[in-house]
């Protein structure tokens, strides 16, 4: 699964973009954040507070409970502030 | 049509090329700036970050939603992508129709959904310091007015 961040996250996590196998047990995108979190202090960080992160599924906004597979691309990113 | 780049862009050059041959009666037009100042701090440059491919998903469907609800000849979406200083563009969006109304409308649609859903972020270099904008709940709103209404 490609994983993307963007602006302060990928700031906290120190990572842009990265390449992983997804877990078998992680079936949703709330259960992937779950087990981000336990990936290192950054991602903790990051993830601390999830009313101000974002996600895409396969550059689709999405919700916790969109499910996922190995093959997905899935973007975390702070509220958009374009135009 | 949905251009996304880091370069600037004629104002008047793309208000004429969607002039039409006679059957455009109307274009409408908003250019979004960098503002100097955000309150009483001074801003040096804003660096736009965004989202390749899902950006021009977003704009492509935010454009089509357009042309879906209001009868336009044409419609042309430009996001700057980079660090911008005061003055300088970021956005442009221009709508030609038969009439008025639904240039003038379509138009404010176009920048209030692009607002909220097209993946940009902007980090401001104020001072010293780099901030990342806050979105804004006013953004949010402006976007939903729209949900309901034609």
């Amino acid at each position: 699964m490609k994983l993307l961040y963007f602006a302060w996250l990928k700031q906290k996590t120190g990572i842009g973009e990265e390449d992983i196998t997804l877990p078998e047990d992680v079936t949703t995108l709330g259960a992937l954040v779950d087990w981000l979190k336990t990936r290192g202090p950054g991602y903790g960080e990051a993830l601390a507070d999830l009313s101000v992160v974002r996600f895409a599924v396969n550059q689709d906004f999405a919700r916790l409970d969109h499910p996922l597979t190995d093959a997905d691309e899935v973007a975390l990113f702070p509220p958009v502030t374009g135009g | 049509m949905i251009r996304v780049q880091n370069e600037d862009f004629d104002i008047g050059a793309e208000m004429t090329a969607l002039s039409g041959n006679g059957d455009v009666g109307a274009l409408a037009s908003f250019v979004g700036l960098v503002r100097g100042q955000e309150g009483d701090e001074n801003i040096g440059a804003m660096t736009l970050e965004h989202y390749p491919g899902m950006t021009e998903k977003k704009l492509a469907e935010v454009e089509a939603e357009a042309r879906n609800r209001w009868p336009l000849n044409d419609c042309l979406i430009i996001h700057r992508y980079g660090r911008l200083k005061p003055g300088e563009r970021i956005v442009m969006v221009i709508t030609a129709s038969s009439h008025r109304q639904a240039a003038l409308e379509a138009c404010a649609f176009l920048i209030d959904w692009l607002k909220t859903s097209a993946p940009f972020w902007k980090l401001e270099e104020r001072g010293d310091s780099k901030e990342w904008v806050e979105a804004r709940a006013a953004d949010d709103q402006a976007a939903e007015k729209w949900a309901t209404k034609k």
